[in-house]
């Protein structure tokens, strides 16, 4: 009597998975139906770096081409070029930096220098190599890099990861971007 | 012209399984079986050479490194700091634990002390990690069993693990949070309120679980007393983490070698009693409750403060020396051994991966077994092949 | 002119080749409404739409996937036998186009109405096995022998129980003739067979599960295990056909299943055909729902299931049935 009973006992266990699923078919969709929908999430995202302009000029990085990022990099996929200030450039202003604006792990920001004494020509990002570490955007020092929203990012080629930061900040850094229709 | 028969010699490692089965042959035939590199089962590219008689195994043996990065010599290469994302691509699974095992190893080699509030948010994020490395294994152990839907659960779940992790890390996966001294950036202020709601949502699915897999009898049929592994073999093996605690040894890091604050937290080691593949499932399904209760603990006492330690040098660059630090991982104890010659590179960097030792535990375990037993065992070890071959 | 068709048309081979026809339309159809279906349950189980994109709610999907398998290359591998390679898929779909003749989808709607029509359904049904056999065998792989020879097995087992609860209905309704068994049944909901032999139908039902090597007996394709069991190296259309064989295997057996025990095309307002078609589905639908909800069994289980559970209830059931026909009738 005990076995049938056991026996029984286990042949409900087989009911009782019918009844989850069951149930479970009833219940609402939990997928979201991309491209008709999106997930709402989407502001904790980091893309891929971005430059920060300057509060008074956003023509202009708030970057001081000291190189850390570069060096940091474990990657190495961030290069910068740059060089002095010459005559014939624009004249260049005092770097204004927000106290507020620190970067998240860096132990505050630097004193702000009087003049830049440099002038960024290119600060190239090679998205393909990238493993999003944050080590850049946590040492920099003047808090001139940040991960960007940039979520619908894709290319038909390597190169379309070779990304020139310093024109992508001076087109707006992308705001059309988190648009998914922007995606080609 | 190639023929069947010298095609079907096979590869260095099949020649070198086959010559033993001619020494060993005793009465009829057997079969010469890979399972992976490519093989649904093997999760990855861990490769089982295996001799079969019909469908029962005679003879097993892994073959790994086909997912070989050099991780540990990359360590060589690259600066302290710059070795941390590696650390998530280790063991993609339970990341957060690696990131603390190297992270702590410096720390402990350099002398820093880490402010509370950043090892409570440690706490917190590797437990919840843990509980999204489990619901994967979890999901795909029942999908090695030939049951579709659970793993579709898991994920829905484990969705919500990785949605909290993204508001803190920024990553979902492969994450580099830790940082020597501290954490990268502090939580945000909702964080706490997130957790809350994702524990009060799935302390009551873990009965959903249970009721649709653990009690189901075919679940069982497949698990209960299927290798069976002695603590003795689990021991010699090295084995740890939930394949050691399911024979019954109750070794778990976080109590064995407290580091950071667990010594401060009441949470119960689930063991088994007879080492089956059902006690390694069942000790991780409790697993996940004694993570969340640590995680409820854990967000009682969050401090303020800052999250990195202020006294902490501009560059890395630790005093001569050694140092070992180990923490419980997912799958086991995971450990990160780093050596300083004084310089910006470590001089060599270790790591002990769980899996490497528990995975040698199933060419024991899988003789004499079925094909479909073999499978079951080897997903109730819960392997990373990335985090094996490393 | 017009008689002479009628007349021709009353001819019983010209009306078996047009039942054949019919019949393969209805398969075709059918397995892509039940691709759809299955993908569909299978979604929903799991919370999430299923296929959506090719056509409104994407039922149009299955459709696509048909072109697709159609138009990819048949490949054979190295070491392959060449004829029992490609005999063994046309040979699993060929036979089960027979399975239809008999099966009354009305009370006047049967392709060949024969007294033995149950028995030629089994007999035909168990061409399949030699299919999986000969494609496991020709395959040269070694994933596709052992899922063959898990395919032989487990058929030859669940051929016993499923026979033993066709013979307690046949004792039952003194006929092999599926059409007979379902007038038998066509006083009221409580004469079906379901009601009377509970028994033999939960038999019936389990091994029609194993029969067609549906999760959770799904050995032979075991994709966890042998990758894709017997037909792991077919491609294209050759993996199409044993598709699409399963799954008209499937609706002949639950066919078979709500003539037998569901009162076929027996039911209020609507034609026969239509309750016979809702009765069938509704079978189909908890196969599904099986598949989606259990892990599978291993193999010595399945065969302990069959051999130690099944076949001793069968035999107990035929018996009793057999000692209550006796007695009361």
């Amino acid at each position: 009597m005990a076995m049938v009973a056991k026996t029984l006992k286990r042949l409900w266990s087989l009911v009782v998975g019918l009844e989850v699923t069951g149930k479970e078919f009833f219940k609402p969709w939990l997928t979201v139906h991309y491209p008709r929908q999106q997930v709402d999430n989407l502001d904790s995202y980091r893309g891929h770096i971005e430059l920060v302009p300057r509060d008074d000029d956003p023509a202009i990085p708030r970057c001081i081409m000291c190189s850390r990022c570069q060096d940091i990099c474990p990657s190495r996929c961030i290069t910068i070029a740059f060089h002095p200030v010459e005559n014939g450039d624009m004249a260049p202003k005092p770097l204004w930096l927000n106290p507020e604006i620190v970067s998240p792990g860096s132990r505050g920001a630097l004193p702000a220098p009087e003049r830049i004494e440099r002038v960024l020509d290119r600060f190239l990002l090679n998205y393909s190599l990238c493993s999003l570490c944050g080590l850049c955007v946590q040492n920099c020092p003047v808090a001139a890099i940040r991960f960007s929203k940039h979520v619908y990012f894709c290319g038909t080629s390597r190169e379309a990861f070779h990304l020139d930061l310093l024109e992508r900040m001076q087109l707006g850094n992308g705001i059309s971007e988190r648009n998914p229709a922007a995606c080609p | 012209m190639e023929t069947v028969a010298s095609r079907s010699v096979g590869d260095y490692y099949t020649r070198h399984f086959a010559a033993e089965q001619l020494v060993e042959k005793t009465e009829g035939e057997t079969l010469i079986l890979n399972i992976g590199p490519q093989h649904p089962a093997t999760h990855g590219v861990l490769r089982l050479v295996v001799e079969m008689d019909g469908e029962y195994i005679r003879r097993c043996e892994p073959v790994l490194g086909y997912i070989h990065r050099m991780q540990e010599k990359m360590g060589e290469n690259r600066t302290y700091v710059q070795y941390l994302p590696n650390m998530g691509r280790v063991d993609y699974l339970h990341a957060l634990a690696w990131n603390w095992a190297y992270v702590g190893a410096v720390e402990r080699l350099m002398g820093i002390v880490v402010p509370e509030r950043a090892e409570i948010i440690r706490i917190i994020t590797c437990e919840l990690n843990r509980i999204s490395s489990h619901l994967l294994w979890w999901g795909a152990y029942l999908l090695d069993l030939g049951a579709f839907t659970p793993i579709v659960y898991a994920f829905a779940d484990r969705e919500r693990i990785m949605d909290i992790l993204q508001t803190v890390t920024g990553s979902r996966l492969t994450y580099c949070y830790y940082r020597i001294g501290g954490v990268s950036a502090d939580i945000p202020s909702d964080f706490c309120g997130m957790v809350r709601d994702f524990i009060a949502y799935f302390r009551p699915r873990l009965p959903m679980y249970h009721d649709l897999v653990t009690d189901n009898i075919i679940l069982r049929g497949r698990c209960e007393d299927i290798g069976v592994l002695s603590p003795e073999t689990a021991r010699s093996y090295g084995a740890t983490g939930p394949v050691l605690r399911g024979s019954g040894v109750a070794y778990d890091v976080r109590r064995a070698e407290p580091y950071s604050l667990y010594n401060r937290f009441a949470f119960d080691i689930p063991v088994g009693h007879s080492g089956d593949a059902m006690d390694r499932y069942r000790v991780r399904m409790v697993e996940m409750e004694q993570s969340l209760a640590i995680i409820e603990q854990a967000m009682d006492r969050m401090p303020q403060g800052p999250v990195m330690a202020p006294d902490l040098p501009e560059r890395i660059i630790p005093p001569r020396g050694e140092a070992y630090f180990a923490v419980e991982g997912a799958r086991g104890k995971i450990g990160v051994y780093v050596l300083s010659d004084g310089s910006p590179v470590p001089y060599r960097v270790k790591l002990r991966a769980p899996g490497f030792s528990n995975l040698h535990v199933f060419a024991e375990l899988a003789v004499g077994c079925l094909l479909a037993d073999a499978l079951s065992i080897l997903g109730s070890l819960d392997l990373v092949i990335p985090e094996i071959d490393r | 002119m017009i008689p002479t068709m009628l007349h021709l048309l009353a001819h019983p081979f010209i009306r078996i080749v047009i039942a054949l026809v019919l019949t393969m339309a209805f398969v075709g159809v059918m397995g892509l409404v039940l691709v759809y279906a299955e993908r569909k349950v299978a979604g929903f189980i799991q919370r999430r739409p299923g296929p959506f994109e090719v056509g409104p709610h994407g039922i149009l999907q299955s459709l696509a996937d048909a072109g697709k398998l159609v138009g990819k290359q048949l490949v054979r591998p190295f070491g392959a036998d060449p004829f029992l390679f490609w005999a063994a898929p046309i040979l699993s779909l060929a036979p089960v186009v027979v399975c239809f003749l008999p099966i009354p989808f009305g009370p006047s709607l049967t392709g060949m109405q024969i007294n033995v029509g149950l028995v030629l359904i089994l007999a035909f049904s168990g061409l399949n096995t030699l299919a999986l056999c000969l494609a496991g065998w020709g395959s040269a792989n070694k994933y596709s022998l052992l899922g063959s020879a898990r395919a032989v097995s487990q058929s030859v087992a669940y051929e016993i129980p499923l026979l033993l609860a066709v013979l307690a209905i046949a004792f039952q309704s003194g006929s092999l003739d599926l059409t007979e068994i379902t007038l038998a049944q066509s006083r009221s909901i409580l004469s079906w067979n379901v009601w009377v032999q509970p028994v033999a139908f939960v038999i019936f039902f389990v091994s029609l599960v194993a029969e067609t090597n549906r999760a959770p007996f799904d050995l032979p394709e075991a994709e966890s295990e042998l990758t894709a069991g017997f037909h792991t190296e077919y491609s294209g259309m050759g993996f199409g056909l044993f598709f699409l064989a399963e799954y008209t295997y499937m609706i002949v057996g639950c066919a078979v299943a709500s003539s037998l025990f569901l009162g076929g095309w027996e039911g209020p307002v609507a034609d026969g055909h239509w309750w016979f078609l809702a009765k069938t589905f509704a079978l189909l639908l908890v196969m599904m729902w099986f598949r989606w909800t259990y892990p599978r069994v291993r193999f010595d289980q399945l065969l302990n299931v069959c051999w130690k559970w099944l076949i001793p209830l069968g035999l107990a059931n035929l018996v009793v049935t057999a000692l209550v026909i006796k007695v009361v009738g």
